[in-house]
């Protein structure tokens, strides 16, 4: 028991026991060989400016505006917010709301760009070293570059890269895993643009300060494995390619972390806590380009796939790209999908409408026939444990389904909700289909709803306070400004007063004077006038 | 007329003393919960509730001569809050335990009717409306608590309440469907 507890005995196994797990049919097949290609510059590009989490980016262009290839159109808002950068050079036809990429198909609001076919660069960002540029400075080209995490969860890479201020990093992990069926963008990535994700990582680990760089792939790609392996002298002495096991969900940052090094993150703290980074292999190309070449990033490599599609492919788009545009490129529909998803197939998200635009955070495009979402009715829980078994977070699954069915999520919250991934392991595992998953993102939504509601009433509640305030400040200066002018006024009248009966008493007393002098002719200076004594 | 000034004095000090012994023996005691109800309440003294002000309703509320339901703005989260401290159960149905709560309510101005009086501007409990003279008014909605304070003082009748507009910030997924209903 003891021995077998040895982490040197786990790590023979390649790597860390990871708790949970699923194995979905990757069907990774379909676009695994096709090469990355370029698609040719679409008719319309809408740019959303809000293509991460966080804040909004603030608009830079008005309608009718020329912009050029590179030139920043929205500007990051905040610390946690990202610059959006127009993909190509033509004219904005509107800057207004636009159906988001989205399952709700809201409005975001879009800068839709006219390509003007020249795709002629604006000024670039200035000229940089990365072999002499301070770490903070790399993080600042980073936000400049308007770069996000392109696994899909969009948060602002230059936060991230400036975490090496605040904890005491060691490792810097590249996530290449991979783990969702269907995607093969970061694998055609690392075979492909090799050089460009390892230069990409080794200067994200200057940006950290960090020794220790490892590359993270999953054992069903052992021709990006072969290829990476070539370049991890590019990423510095600590430089390594880890093959991880082909489980989902190996790509979730803190499983990844639990499976390389063995080192399990508490709940609802961040990796950087332990000493650790995880980036994505799109992130560190992008970096690459933004360091190097001074490029915004401007596209990304989607995967478009699923039986719907006629021809799966790898391919390079600019931001902005409508999902149909791309589509058609790819070949067209094959009749009408069952379900259109941006992103993979256990966590990606379904679309409305083919309109919508490629934004940075998608990483794929997939149009699912029937054979492949195999809807199912749902039936009731027959309390077997396939969902505790396959979670990778180790929380209770059906106890919290039932919770939230019975409206008890504050039980729900109890038995774990936040610490729920929302990997869809359970969903996926469920003999009798129950939408378990989509029922704790029902659950999250609500809670974060309830959350901004009671900060609403806050709110509410000072603004009625302050306006009180005000109120009464307002009445208290009147009155103060009305007693004065009645003080005011009262001096007045005294004045008045006084001045009348001063001019009275000299005018009697010039009358006496005057009685006086024709009485007594000879008396001196009696016609000058008398000041009044006041 | 020292009589009369004497009198008068006399008179003043005896019933003052009448009035403050009454004041202390007919003392009716406010129930405490009147302070930790109107605590929960927006304090923005609106009216949609038919009482006077925010105290009021809490007075009512006591008394339990108002239901808990009586605070439109503060929606489902003030109805649990105040039948926690009034003892009573939440009422099922009329926007209690209801499983989808109707959408919070805003104002809308018309912009087109607007008339830039500033009528509403000056009404708003919480200056959720911004405006000056003769220019168009429009409303926060992220402060607007949906009170109808501004729909009534509107000559022009340019406001009117509508559900608070989705946004991709507020968006969150439908409950799905319990374990028999799916039956497509």
């Amino acid at each position: 028991m003891g021995l077998l507890d040895l982490p040197f005995l786990k790590r023979t196994a390649g790597a860390f026991r990871l708790r949970g797990g699923v194995h979905p049919e990757t069907r990774k097949y379909l676009s695994k060989n096709a090469a990355i290609e370029k698609m040719p510059m679409p008719k319309l590009l809408r740019v959303p400016l809000q293509q991460h989490i966080g804040a909004e980016a603030v608009p830079m262009v008005e309608r009718d505006d020329y912009v050029l290839k590179g030139q920043l159109i929205g500007k990051a808002r905040g610390m946690v917010s990202a610059n959006v950068h127009a993909p190509t050079s033509g004219k904005v036809i509107s800057v207004g709301p636009f159906a988001a990429p989205h399952p709700s198909g809201l409005p975001v609001t879009t800068v839709t760009i006219r390509p003007d076919g020249e795709d002629k660069w604006g000024p670039r960002l200035s000229r940089m070293h990365p072999e002499d540029a301070s770490p903070k400075e790399i993080a600042n080209r980073v936000m400049e570059a308007g770069i996000v995490g392109m696994g899909g969860a969009t948060f602002p890479s230059s936060v991230k890269l400036g975490l090496g201020a605040k904890y005491d990093l060691h490792t810097l992990i590249i996530n290449a895993a991979e783990c969702e069926p269907y995607l093969t963008c970061d694998e055609r990535l690392l075979r492909e643009r090799t050089e460009e994700v390892a230069d990409g990582t080794a200067i994200m680990a200057k940006a950290l300060g960090v020794k220790k760089v490892i590359i993270a792939i999953e054992t069903n790609k052992p021709e990006a494995i072969a290829d990476m392996r070539h370049h991890t002298l590019q990423m510095g002495p600590g430089g390594e390619v880890r093959p991880v096991p082909t489980l989902y969900p190996m790509g979730s940052e803190k499983h990844l972390v639990q499976t390389v090094l063995g080192l399990e993150t508490p709940a609802r703290a961040l990796t950087a806590e332990l000493g650790v980074v995880v980036h994505n292999a799109a992130t560190a190309q992008a970096v690459h380009k933004a360091v190097r070449y001074s490029e915004p990033l401007l596209s990304r490599v989607v995967t478009v796939s699923g039986r719907g599609v006629n021809r799966p492919a790898n391919v390079e788009v600019l931001i902005g790209t409508p999902v149909s545009d791309l589509i058609d490129h790819c070949g067209g529909l094959h009749g009408e999908p069952d379900r259109l998803l941006l992103g993979g197939p256990m966590m990606g998200l379904p679309i409305r409408s083919l309109r919508v635009p490629i934004v940075k955070g998608s990483n794929g495009v997939l149009a699912l026939t029937h054979g492949e979402t195999r809807r199912k009715q749902a039936m009731p829980c027959i309390r077997c444990g396939s969902c505790v078994s396959a979670c990778p977070c180790g929380l209770l699954p059906m106890e919290m389904n039932a919770r939230i069915q019975s409206d008890n999520l504050e039980e729900a919250v109890d038995a774990g909700l936040m610490d729920c991934v929302a990997c869809g392991s359970c969903s996926f595992i469920c003999p009798s289909n129950i939408p378990l998953v989509q029922s704790f993102n029902y659950a999250k939504g609500r809670l974060a709803a309830k959350e901004s509601r009671k900060h609403q009433q806050e709110e509410t509640k000072r603004l009625a306070a302050a306006r009180t305030a005000r109120q009464e400040a307002i009445a208290a200066a009147k009155k103060a400004a009305m007693a004065k002018r009645k003080a005011e006024q009262a001096a007045k009248k005294k004045k008045q007063a006084e001045a009348a009966a001063a001019k009275k008493k000299a005018a009697e007393e010039a009358a006496a004077a005057s009685a006086a002098a024709s009485a007594e002719p000879s008396a001196p200076s009696s016609s000058q006038p008398v000041e009044a004594d006041t | 007329m020292i009589a009369a000034v004497l009198t008068m004095a006399l008179m003043g000090l005896v019933l003052g003393v009448i009035l403050g012994i009454a004041a202390k023996v007919f003392y009716v005691e406010t129930p405490p919960i009147v302070d930790d109800l109107e605590a929960v309440l927006p304090g923005t003294n609106c009216g949609q509730c038919g009482f006077p002000g925010c105290r009021g309703a809490a007075e009512a509320v006591a008394a339990e001569a108002a239901p808990v339901t009586l605070c439109p703005p503060g929606g489902k989260d003030v109805i649990v809050q105040l039948a926690e401290i009034a003892g009573v159960d939440v009422p099922q149905g009329g926007g209690g335990d209801s499983k989808e709560e109707p959408d919070p309510l805003v104002a809308f101005i018309f912009e087109d009717h607007c008339t830039g009086c500033t009528k509403c501007y000056k009404r708003c409990p919480t200056d959720a409306i911004v405006g000056a003279a003769k220019q168009i008014h429009t409303v926060i909605t992220d402060a607007c608590t949906g009170c109808d304070a501004c729909v009534e003082v509107c000559p022009t009748k340019a406001i009117l309440l509508r559900p608070k507009p989705k946004t991709l910030r507020n968006w969150h997924w439908p409950k799905p469907g319990s374990v028999y209903e799916d039956a497509a």
